[in-house]
């Protein structure tokens, strides 16, 4: 019993506070934390969609006005997007995505909601500085919306903000400095959260949670914690040294012959920038792997296969992720030698990766599948990850880079891998945890319709960039159209925007299922375990109670116990929970299982 | 047979009694969480040195007529000043191991007194106190490469040692009220000794390897 002495000091029960301040606001409760998160995320994802949806209207009917949202944004120029307007509204959908929509969802709601679920915690390590964490975000958030009304207008300089463009001599206006000052701050909220989850899962996992019986979920989310514990101070340094560039006169990013004497250097931003970016496309992917991981055990009703070599496969794809990012750069002028040193380490990430699929794969394999919501959406993450990791191979060779670099190939591609993947992944948690956060489950047929509107339109939006690229459509072209060997991808851009408007549709159909059952249906009824899976957060009630679990549950088996005979001789049931005693396995015992 | 078997694999013991981690389990959260925080902050220090050797190994001047050379000796000294402020704290650490916290008091006194010299010395590099001072020099932040590198990179270094005053300078507080505990004084340990390592790299990039 010393086991739960040590425990219940570490982690002593605390009461939940009564007060709207501490109860909603300045929260320090995780799973309040999670639910901020997915908030702001959430409807972030939906203003960096609308913007999306702008773009592919501008390639769609170049110079026709803007139905709807031209009326009210772009007012001064009838709704018509102009070039330099054009510009600032692909750079804040990137910047609003990646930083403010996918990351906040996928690392600040999953990782705050499931780390201390999933490894027998009462709370993170910190929480109030998970509290700090998500108000760091939401400060950047006012900054990002800030920058939307800068003088001069937003920031204009791309997701990379390459200097010079992202100097004062491309984009002087205070809105380009805003949006890098946000990003600056929304990393500091990272690297706490970063300190914080990696803390978590190495102190206060429950007795018996050892490393290798921790949910891959768990895995994913730890793995990117140190991933952006170690490379977001990286994008930190760069952006601070941008913005002495932009404010205090100093020349790190911009070259002599533009100022008159011998200065500084643009090529050391893209150092710096992919130092921290291609780590970065892994931050994530990595939660991603991890949910669809488990969902593929959960829902065909078998141990995941070969779970260790999942671990050990993710566990390469960090280290990797940490020394290819050169491939980014292979148009700079980088020596050959270095890059083909690059391109064989990226390639060698093909061979965790495939690792990776064939694991699930193997696990779907011969598996009672249920095709649930949750199930559905992690088999769509597989398929959008393979073909964005295939059409990876020819970004990655130098030779075929040569011809795809700065194409609409290299926008598929990461739309596939990040956008797609992350997105469908993302879906896929929130239907399946959805009942655990709130104690009701999302509506099973708008569910699927919305799945089916969201992977296959995403396939195609998607698709049709990468078609694009292949014949020669350069990205963050204002109108492609002006260069007469692109009029004959008008067709080909027009039916794609039609796909991302059916996909934008379809994302009403969640935001309807979602809004219904959050505030029209009543919390009663649901199964304590509705998809009949074994992990620790499972053995609570939904909504868990403020302290997550009355005595912490000692963990006696791996998260994937499922379809053991014997389980099913004695329970009658094909899963058994990772803290629940087999009946008269040990005759006499005396351990109580955590209920 | 079988089933026994298969009861074994089901319902295993758990691992070892807690903590679960043999090699980081006993740690404090605290502590755990001070060598991620160090790590991250590393890479921060990373970067702003590799952009400076970036810069530096591009550039065929260094630094330009005009530009001061940076005083080895009055650094050397700042130097030994931050190397006396470990160990100072490590007599503070091992105080408070032994329950001696008027003994720990005052080593953190002394550190923090060296820490602020530190600051106080580059205050008098940068801005002058008997001597004109960098600024007024020529070193002008934004003129060259080589004045901005130096002032990123230092005065990031220098920030740190200012939240480290700060941060020893709450400690003291707490080591008066006698609550400071000995997990405390050597989280805190850490951090400062961080601050010195990194300083160690910056004295020997910065100024020990100068242009001529």
């Amino acid at each position: 019993m010393t086991a739960h002495n040590e425990t219940g000091e570490l982690q002593p029960i605390h009461h939940e506070p009564t007060s709207f301040f501490l109860k909603y606001l300045w929260s320090t409760d995780h799973k309040m934390i999670a639910k901020q998160f997915m908030w702001a995320g959430l409807v972030f994802l939906l203003i960096g969609g609308t913007l999306a949806m702008m773009i592919r209207w501008q390639w769609a009917f170049p110079g026709a006005p803007v139905p709807i949202l031209g009326s009210i944004l772009l007012r001064g120029s009838g709704g018509v997007i102009g070039p330099a307007q054009y510009m600032t509204i692909f750079t804040t959908h990137g910047l609003i995505m990646i930083f403010f929509a996918i990351t906040p969802l996928l690392i600040g709601m999953f990782g705050n909601f499931l780390i201390p679920l999933q490894i027998g915690a009462r709370d993170m390590a910190f929480p109030w500085l998970n509290a700090l964490s998500f108000w760091m975000y939401a400060l950047s958030l006012v900054l990002v919306i800030a920058s939307l009304f800068g003088n001069l207008g937003p920031a204009g300089a791309g997701w990379t903000t390459y200097p010079p463009l992202s100097t004062n001599l491309g984009t002087p206006g205070s809105g380009q400095t805003l949006m890098v000052a946000a990003v600056f701050v929304t990393g500091v909220g990272s690297i706490m959260g970063g300190v914080n989850y990696v803390t978590t899962i190495i102190r206060l996992r429950a007795p018996g949670m050892d490393y290798f019986r921790m949910p891959l979920t768990i895995w994913g989310l730890f793995l990117t914690a140190i991933l952006n514990v170690l490379f977001v101070p990286v994008l930190g340094s760069a952006a601070f040294l941008l913005l002495l560039d932009r404010m205090f006169g100093t020349q790190f990013f911009i070259a002599g012959s533009v100022t008159g004497a011998p200065a500084g250097d643009p090529i050391m931003f893209q150092h710096l920038f992919w130092i921290f970016g291609h780590p970065e496309v892994y931050i994530l992917i990595l939660p991603a792997w991890g949910i669809i991981g488990d969902l593929f055990s959960f829902f065909s009703r078998k141990p995941a296969n070969f779970y260790r070599g999942t671990v050990g496969a993710m566990i390469a794809v960090t280290v990797l992720s940490a020394v290819v990012y050169g491939h980014h750069m292979f148009q700079t002028g980088m020596s050959p030698m270095l890059g083909k040193s690059f391109m064989v380490l990226t390639l060698i990430i093909s061979i965790p990766s495939v690792m990776l699929v064939l694991n699930w794969l193997r696990t779907l394999w011969g598996g009672s599948i249920r095709l649930t919501v949750p199930m559905l959406f992690a088999l769509g993450t597989m398929f959008v990850f393979g073909v964005g990791g295939l059409t990876g191979l020819y970004l990655g060779a130098v030779v075929p880079d040569i011809y795809l670099h700065d194409t609409m190939f290299v926008v598929g591609h990461f739309h596939f891998t990040m956008a797609a993947a992350s997105f469908l992944a993302t879906f896929a948690g929130l239907y399946f945890w959805f009942p655990k956060m709130f104690g009701k489950r999302l509506n099973d047929t708008l569910g699927k319709i919305h799945f089916w509107m969201s992977s296959v339109f995403i396939t195609l939006v998607f698709g049709g960039q990468l078609l694009a690229g292949y014949a020669g459509q350069s990205r963050r072209l204002y109108d492609p159209y002006q260069y007469s060997f692109l009029t004959r991808l008008h067709g080909l851009n027009r039916w794609t925007s039609y796909a991302a408007f059916l996909l934008l549709l379809g994302q009403f159909v969640f935001i309807f299922n979602f809004f219904r059952t959050m505030f029209f249906v009543k919390a009663s009824g649901m199964e304590a375990n509705p998809w009949q899976v074994s992990t620790l957060e499972w053995a609570i009630p939904s909504p868990p109670p403020y302290h997550n679990f009355d005595t912490i549950p000692i963990v006696v088996r791996g998260p994937h116990e499922f379809a053991n005979p014997v389980v099913l001789e004695r329970l009658g049931r094909d899963w058994i929970g990772q803290a629940e005693e087999l009946p008269e396995a040990m005759p006499g015992s005396a351990r109580k299982a955590g209920t | 047979m079988s089933t026994a078997t298969s009861t074994a694999v089901l319902d295993q013991p758990p691992a070892a009694a807690w903590p679960p981690d043999r090699q980081l389990g006993t740690a404090s959260p605290a502590k755990i969480a001070m060598w991620i925080f160090l790590v991250s902050d590393g890479f921060s220090f990373f970067a702003l040195l590799l952009g400076y050797g970036i810069l530096r190994s591009g550039s065929s001047t260094w630094r330009h007529p005009g530009e001061p050379s940076l005083s080895i000796p009055f650094t050397a000294l700042l130097t030994f000043i931050l190397i006396s402020s470990s160990l100072t704290v490590v007599l503070a650490y091992d105080a408070s191991l032994r329950g001696r916290q008027r003994q720990t008091s005052a080593w953190l006194a002394a550190t923090a007194l060296l820490g602020s010299l530190f600051l106080l010395g580059q205050y008098a590099e940068y801005f002058g106190i008997l001597h004109p001072g960098l600024i007024k020099e020529g070193l002008v932040l934004g003129k060259s490469s080589y004045a901005s590198t130096f002032y990123v990179i230092t005065g990031f270094h220098g920030a740190h040692v200012l939240a480290g005053v700060i941060y020893i300078l709450f400690v003291l507080v707490y080591s008066l009220r006698g609550k400071a505990s000995t997990g405390l004084v050597e989280v805190l340990g850490l951090f400062w000794h961080f601050i010195d390592l990194v300083w160690l790299l910056v004295f020997t990039l910065v100024y020990l390897l100068q242009a001529t």
